[in-house]
């Protein structure tokens, strides 16, 4: 055969590599990330090192600081556990983002118009069952559509984020809206409010017993396995005997049920009022959450933590060294662009020209 | 023999193409004039499509040379083949739905011209008139038959000027007067001085259209006779091979009972195909009972449609266990037939698709068919654990440890996990589909002999296979399948290659033709 047969550069599938080779590349990839964002800085004129040491220390540095981080940790993490099973079962859910904002309107809901009917002690449980089953019921929806007609879930989960935050704005604007005019909903009242453990809403301890409980389900539950099985062939759940359209329905409330209880912290703790952001991207940044702690949900505190970090120490960087507002974005994007770029290093080799031969040999 | 001048269109010396440690294709040497049709025949297996996709550029050949018009040429892709002027039409459409006939015969065309509809439309248009295609260029093809997506998969290739064109199992998706406007066609091409290859195992096919004949066996080359001077026997004789003794264990039945009585069972697929086609039959316990048949004709349909995995239009699948009520499993699923008290196992074609999860290692394996067992919500993992380990000693399957994913292992390995675990769920029916494809001859024997072990424990052995000297050696009975009936049950003992062969075929099957 000739040289100029083979292309250039080819890729093949590798076989699976020792999990100390793949840490390293991972290692690997956070020391590039972090050469690459010193070299951003650099090219901007200040200093890699004391920009480096201003995101920790505008993060992590002073108590209020560390709180600041852990408020946009949280709904992170949660919102990661809520995906984790879906994507399990490559269920792809891209609609947290609407499944946590209509879990925030059930509990608004509770918030605004039942805080003089309810004893005190029942309104907060309430409005966080209500944002679960709120969640729980839109991400129903496209399951159902799923199950019985196979419709398209990331297309559909994806639209109806965009119907969730339109009637926000609705409600806005019209019957639960404040003062006239304003386009605000009013604050909820005290008795609604998430109470503070260690000076952060207690969503944290939610999130943190969730990881648990998420882990434990995952692993050790016959709904876990049937999760695991359905994402893995369905062919081989319907072999088994298992009923694929209700595992995908019900792993989808459970999901959207998560989602909404997010939505209900990030409503009573976070905003203490509902408005059409009040996800914020969260939805969507939780995706690469459980995509790079490979749906692992302890691992999901960590990213969740660094993303959080990041994000935090960024905006004292603005302030502080006067850089721009989008160096936060260029710096996560550097951190993500490396994280996630690695793990088509730990999937795929690259075979060269001229290689070709020894390898087919193997 | 028409009037076109007798030049060479394409010829294959010594190919040969391994994947792994299988050999697909063994030295094989082929040649093609222009104006001629050859039949590549072969059964399953035999690297028939595996020879054509190297001319289309799918696969590179490992040795071996290609010639086109003399010339020695290296086909690296399929926009390769096309400038050789190679055609494939290929079994699975490859067209978009939503575009136009036309859309899709120009898509991937970069000739760095403008995209002229006028142009295109009139050029399709004369295609189609000079052979008789009769298509419509603005027609989308969501809205066409089968019939006329493949007749669009052919304009596509000569539209791009193929001379020499390859159509995989053509009449496979075709009724009869399909078939019959497609061979006039083909003879109207073949009369215009192109060379056409068409893939089939329809031996009457073979005899009606081609010219000379080249058959493939188990990869290897067997030879090319001229249409004329053969028939279907000589044909099939030179598929299937002679006899080879394999000695396999084969104890009589002992005190054979009925235990699944299937009657008139029809199946239709997504749609509306039939699939199976009134099958009826009796699988005993304390026997095998082969399933022989081209591949397609029904063989997974029968095993899934019986384990509830596959929906029912007609029939009944009556399951009469030892000393209990009989029951009838249409309608039912998995879980239902499984908890009727059906010891059912179930061996499926697609190992790591359908047996197996091919991410779990083998206790999460082990746990397919036990998942459900025990109050709680918690599973079980310590008892399928201990299964994984017996499994793993008592078959010699190699791995790492139990929890290591059972899609990393050998063929031979998974196929072990996989009849391992369904063995040991004690059955009173046991289904298998193709258990030794792909495996060495010693897990082969292996296979054997766990069939023939729960044929002396009593159970009823399904085994559907494809080595015609395997099942006249294993099993008792043979069923043998042809497009979706049942063509004949013989004797395993008594039976003779050909007989079976000429079955899978039909011919002389006691059946008129489709």
């Amino acid at each position: 055969m000739h040289e100029q047969k083979t292309p250039l550069i080819r890729l093949a599938k590798r076989d699976a590599m020792p999990s100390w080779q793949v840490w390293c590349i991972r290692g690997g990839s956070f020391v590039a990330a972090i050469l690459l964002g010193a070299l951003i800085f650099g090219l901007m004129g200040h200093s890699p090192m004391e920009a480096y040491g201003t995101i920790l220390s505008g993060s992590l540095g002073k108590k209020t600081a560390i709180r600041q981080t852990v408020k946009i940790a949280v709904p992170l993490l949660g919102t990661a556990l809520a995906i984790a099973p879906c994507f399990k079962m490559r269920f792809w859910n891209i609609g947290a983002e609407g499944q946590i904002t209509a879990g925030a309107v059930a509990a608004s809901y509770f918030a605004l118009f039942w805080v003089d009917q309810l004893p005190g002690w029942a309104l907060i449980p309430v409005m966080g069952l209500a944002g679960a089953v709120a969640g729980g019921l839109w991400a129903l929806i496209p399951a159902f559509f799923k199950a019985k007609w196979g419709t398209n879930e990331t297309l559909f989960t994806l639209m109806m984020n965009y119907i969730i935050i339109g009637v926000v704005k609705w409600l806005q604007g019209g019957p639960w809206e404040g003062r006239p005019g304003s386009q605000i909903i009013p604050m909820f009242d005290s008795k609604a409010v998430l109470p503070k453990v260690f000076g952060v809403h207690c969503g944290w301890i939610i999130v943190l017993v969730l990881t648990v409980v998420m882990y434990i389900y995952m692993k050790y539950t016959k709904q876990g396995y049937e999760i695991a099985v359905v994402g893995e062939s369905e062919n081989t759940a319907r072999y088994a005997g298992m009923n694929v359209g209700k595992i995908i329905m019900r792993t989808m409330f459970l999901s959207g049920a998560i989602s909404g209880l997010v939505g209900f912290i990030l409503a009573s703790g976070a905003n203490t009022t509902l408005n059409d952001g009040v996800a914020a991207g969260v939805g969507f940044t939780a995706i690469t959450v459980a995509w790079l702690a490979q749906l692992n949900p302890f691992a999901m505190i960590g990213i969740s933590g660094l993303l959080a970090v990041l994000e935090k120490g960024a905006a004292t960087l603005q302030t502080r060294m006067a850089v721009p507002a989008s160096i936060s974005d260029i710096i996560t994007g550097i951190f993500l662009f490396c994280m996630l770029g690695c793990e088509f290093f730990i999937n795929y080799e690259l075979i060269f020209r001229g290689k070709h031969k020894e390898v087919a040999k193997q | 023999m028409t009037a076109v001048e007798h030049a060479s269109a394409i010829e294959l010396r010594n190919i040969t193409k391994r994947f792994g440690k299988v050999v697909a294709n063994d030295s094989i040497s082929l040649s093609l004039d222009k104006g001629e049709i050859l039949s590549l025949l072969g059964e399953n297996g035999s690297g028939k499509t595996t020879l054509m996709n190297m001319l289309a550029g799918i696969y590179f050949p490992d040795e071996g040379e290609i010639l086109v018009g003399g010339k020695s040429v290296a086909i690296r892709s399929p926009k390769d083949a096309f400038d050789n002027g190679i055609g494939m039409i290929h079994q699975h459409f490859k067209l978009i739905d939503v575009f136009t006939a036309a859309e899709n015969i120009v898509l991937g065309l970069h000739d760095g011209r403008k995209l002229d509809r006028k142009e295109i439309a009139a050029k399709v248009r004369a295609i189609s008139d000079r052979y008789g295609f009769g298509i419509d260029p603005e027609k989308k093809v969501y809205e066409m038959s089968v019939s006329e997506k493949q007749t669009v998969e052919i304009v596509k290739v000569l539209y791009r000027g193929a001379d020499i064109l390859i159509l995989d199992e053509p009449t496979a998706v075709l009724t009869p007067q399909e078939t019959e406007r497609l061979f006039t066609i083909l003879r109207a091409m073949r009369d215009d001085g192109k060379a056409i290859v068409i893939i089939t195992h329809k031996l009457h096919e073979v005899m009606a259209l081609s010219d000379k004949v080249a058959v493939l066996r188990k990869g290897k080359y067997v030879g090319t006779v001229l249409t004329k001077e053969t028939n279907p026997q000589a044909l099939t004789d030179m598929m299937v091979g002679h006899a080879v003794t394999l000695n396999i264990d084969r104890p009589d039945p002992v005190n054979p009972t009925p235990r699944l009585t299937v009657q008139g069972l029809t199946c239709l697929d997504a749609e509306g195909v039939k699939k199976l086609d009134n099958v009826t039959f009796t699988a005993m316990g304390g026997e095998i009972l082969g399933v022989a048949g081209i591949a397609g004709s029904g063989q997974k349909e029968l095993l899934e449609s019986i384990a509830g995995l596959y929906p029912i239009k007609e029939g009944t699948i009556v399951y009469s266990p030892e000393g209990k009520e009989p029951c009838d499993l249409v309608g039912k699923r998995p879980m239902e037939i499984k908890k009727a008290g059906v010891a059912m196992a179930f061996v499926p074609e697609d190992r790591l698709g359908m047996g197996l999860v091919g991410g779990m290692g083998m206790t999460g394996n082990m746990m397919l068919r036990s998942w459900k067992v025990g109050k709680g919500a918690f599973v079980n993992r310590k008892d399928p654990g201990k299964l994984a380990k017996e499994v793993m000693e008592s078959l010699e399957v190699v791995t790492p440890n139990v929890e290591f994913p059972v899609r990393r292992l050998s063929g031979g390995n998974v196929q072990k996990v996989l009849v391992g675990r369904e063995i040991a769920s004690a059955p009173s029916v046991l289904m298998s589909a193709y258990a030794v494809r792909g495996l060495d001859i010693n897990t082969s024997y292996t296979i054997y002999n766990l069939m023939t072990e729960q044929k002396k424990k009593g159970v009823a052995v399904i085994f559907v296979g494809e080595d015609l000297d395997v099942l006249l050696e294993l099993c008792d009975r043979i069923l043998v399948l042809c497009g979706g009936q049942v063509s004949g049950i013989v004797d395993g003992r008594t039976a003779t290659k050909e007989e079976v062969g000429l079955l899978m075929t039909r011919v002389g099957g006691g059946k008129e033709e489709g």
